[in-house]
């Protein structure tokens, strides 16, 4: 499901003295099937913008077209729209509030009027993408489960209501390493068995590296580079000069390169890192 | 939608209504509350009008931010001044069935009106020009005489800094919290009385667990360092009157005891 941002613009407290614009004459292309990398500082416009993309916020210019529909039209169904956009909010365990952890992730389904029967089997499938065991937890009430679980359930209740695209703000920040790596791989299976549209919100270059096909970098409202995800990571100057980084293991690579070792520059994965340099040291071996 | 309330919101302008002293602005706020009610009739109301137009124009919050905030109480008073046209008895102009406007009851009603907005715009005037922490800074210094008889003056404003500290946040979270569910699929807006306050649950649930969350982590930082309540505190900005302060006590009592006893 393709996804289509024309000149979006949207100014927060209008005539007041806070007045903001967090974001200014946006453009955006996405299609169908994509996972999209979204990164920026702190208040570049990454949240203001998502929540555009389902109709939260409505913009003050401007046109978002999902799929070949206006979502900005006044006589737009927005239920229709929460249906094909998922989003995750960041922490959403927060969102939390039913008595048991499958009333919970019914919610998003019910809302949207489906049999009890075909709730039954959207819940077990999310339960099962997120790996959270059905029997044992389904009558457990999410407040006493653990931080890591508890966020499962949550994103559970967003893909519970089978959305063609889904956006995630930070899914994994305030995680330990080992949830983060579950989370994520549950993302790329879920992304490679579904075709789905995925829009990833992260601070963590490494995962973003890691999962995605193309990335659009927000700086002050405005996007300031998009492109395929080692292209960009190619512009580390760019990237640092707006307080941005590379992962890791590209600035390494890039640091050899710049001592005239010929080492290519847009490696993103410690694994082709790793591939790059024993070739390199056999070619130098065979010279 | 939650963007309309203004009260106990600051509006910085740094005009001199900003600088008078918090305690100077409390109990000209009480002098004109007084007076709203001592005052009875539509002749007064209109110096009074005219006396808070001009304090808005002297702290520079333009008109149009004010009666923004007015707006979310357009109901209660609608529903004031028409509750006494139809309530008090008198001479009858309109009779609609079994209810009738009355002369009396429409002039007592739109009075309590008139009354009921200046009250609110001379109350929200000294939020608009007063930072929160200020005002309770003020509260404070003018219930210390009151600690003698035993009133906790210190705990008491703690109290209100936290509270008003905290009302931004808790509408910042409702709003995450609200648009949350909407991305599940809830429906605030429409539907019955009863189906809308039933919608209200996914809303009110994870907004207590987290107010709760967010008292408990606020009393351990403040445990974490050392706050014993208000004995022999210390505060970084003292208050301090000035000669504008003087002045403008002066000019407000003076303003409303000619007003009540004229």
């Amino acid at each position: 499901m393709s996804i289509t941002i024309e000149n979006l613009t949207h100014i927060y407290n209008e005539g007041s003295p806070y007045q903001t614009n967090a974001l200014e004459d946006v453009n955006i292309e996405i299609k169908s099937g994509e996972f999209i990398g979204l990164i920026g500082h702190t208040g570049s416009g990454k949240s203001t913008l998502i929540q555009h993309i389902n109709g939260l916020l409505k913009p003050d210019k401007g046109k978002i077209i999902v799929e070949g529909m206006d979502i900005t039209r006044k006589d737009v169904k927005m239920t229709q729209v929460r249906k094909k956009v998922g989003l995750v909010f960041q922490y959403p365990e927060h969102q939390l509030f039913e008595e048991t952890v499958y009333k919970d992730i019914a919610f998003g389904p019910k809302n949207v009027g489906l049999d009890s029967e075909e709730i039954d089997n959207r819940v077990k499938e999310a339960m099962n993408l997120v790996k959270l065991p059905f029997e044992e937890l389904k009558e457990r009430s999410p407040f006493e489960l653990s931080g890591g679980q508890q966020r499962r359930v949550a994103i559970a209740g967003v893909l519970a209501m089978k959305p063609d695209i889904l956006i995630l703000d930070e899914p994994t920040a305030g995680l330990d390493p080992r949830g983060r790596d579950e989370i994520f791989e549950q993302i790329r299976l879920l992304h490679q068995k579904y075709k789905n549209t995925i829009i990833l919100v992260s601070h963590s270059m490494e995962d973003i590296a890691k999962l995605t096909d193309r990335i659009i970098v927000m700086h002050e409202g405005k996007v300031l580079l998009t492109g395929e995800t080692k292209a960009v990571f190619r512009e580390s100057k760019r990237l640092e000069a707006i307080g941005l980084g590379v992962p890791q293991i590209t600035k390494l690579m890039g640091i050899l390169a710049d001592k005239n070792i010929p080492l290519a520059r847009d490696i993103l994965t410690v694994e082709d890192a790793k591939i790059e340099i024993l070739k390199w040291l056999r070619g130098k071996k065979n010279a | 939608m939650l963007k309309d309330i203004t009260i106990g919101q600051h509006y910085p302008t740094g005009s001199v209504v900003h600088k008078l002293d918090p305690r100077t602005k409390i109990i000209a706020v009480f002098v004109f509350i007084i007076t709203l009610f001592l005052v009875d009739n539509f002749m007064a109301y209109g110096f009074v009008a005219v006396f808070v137009l001009l304090c808005i124009m002297i702290s520079k919050i333009p008109m149009k931010y004010i009666i923004k905030g007015l707006k979310p109480l357009t109901f209660i008073i609608l529903f004031t001044l028409m509750i006494n046209s139809f309530m008090i008895a008198g001479e009858i102009i309109i009779s609609i069935g079994p209810l009738s406007i009355t002369k009396e009851g429409l002039y007592q009603g739109s009075f309590m009106a008139v009354r009921l907005i200046m009250l609110v715009i001379g109350t929200s005037l000294l939020t608009l020009t007063t930072s929160p922490i200020t005002l309770t800074d003020g509260i404070e210094s003018l219930l210390n005489p009151l600690k003698k008889i035993g009133v906790p003056a210190h705990e008491l404003a703690m109290m209100m800094t936290i509270a008003l500290r905290f009302i931004p946040t808790l509408l910042e979270e409702t709003d995450k919290i609200m648009k949350a569910q909407m991305a599940r699929g809830a429906d605030f807006e429409s539907g019955s009385l009863i189906k809308r306050s039933k919608s209200l649950v996914p809303l009110l649930v994870p907004l207590f667990t987290s107010a709760f969350r967010r008292a408990d982590d606020l009393a351990m930082a403040m445990e974490a360092r050392c706050y014993r309540g208000g004995e022999g505190r210390t505060r970084m900005k003292q208050l301090k009157y000035y000669k504008r302060d003087f002045v403008a006590i002066v000019i407000v009592v003076s303003m409303f005891a000619i007003l009540y006893f004229s």
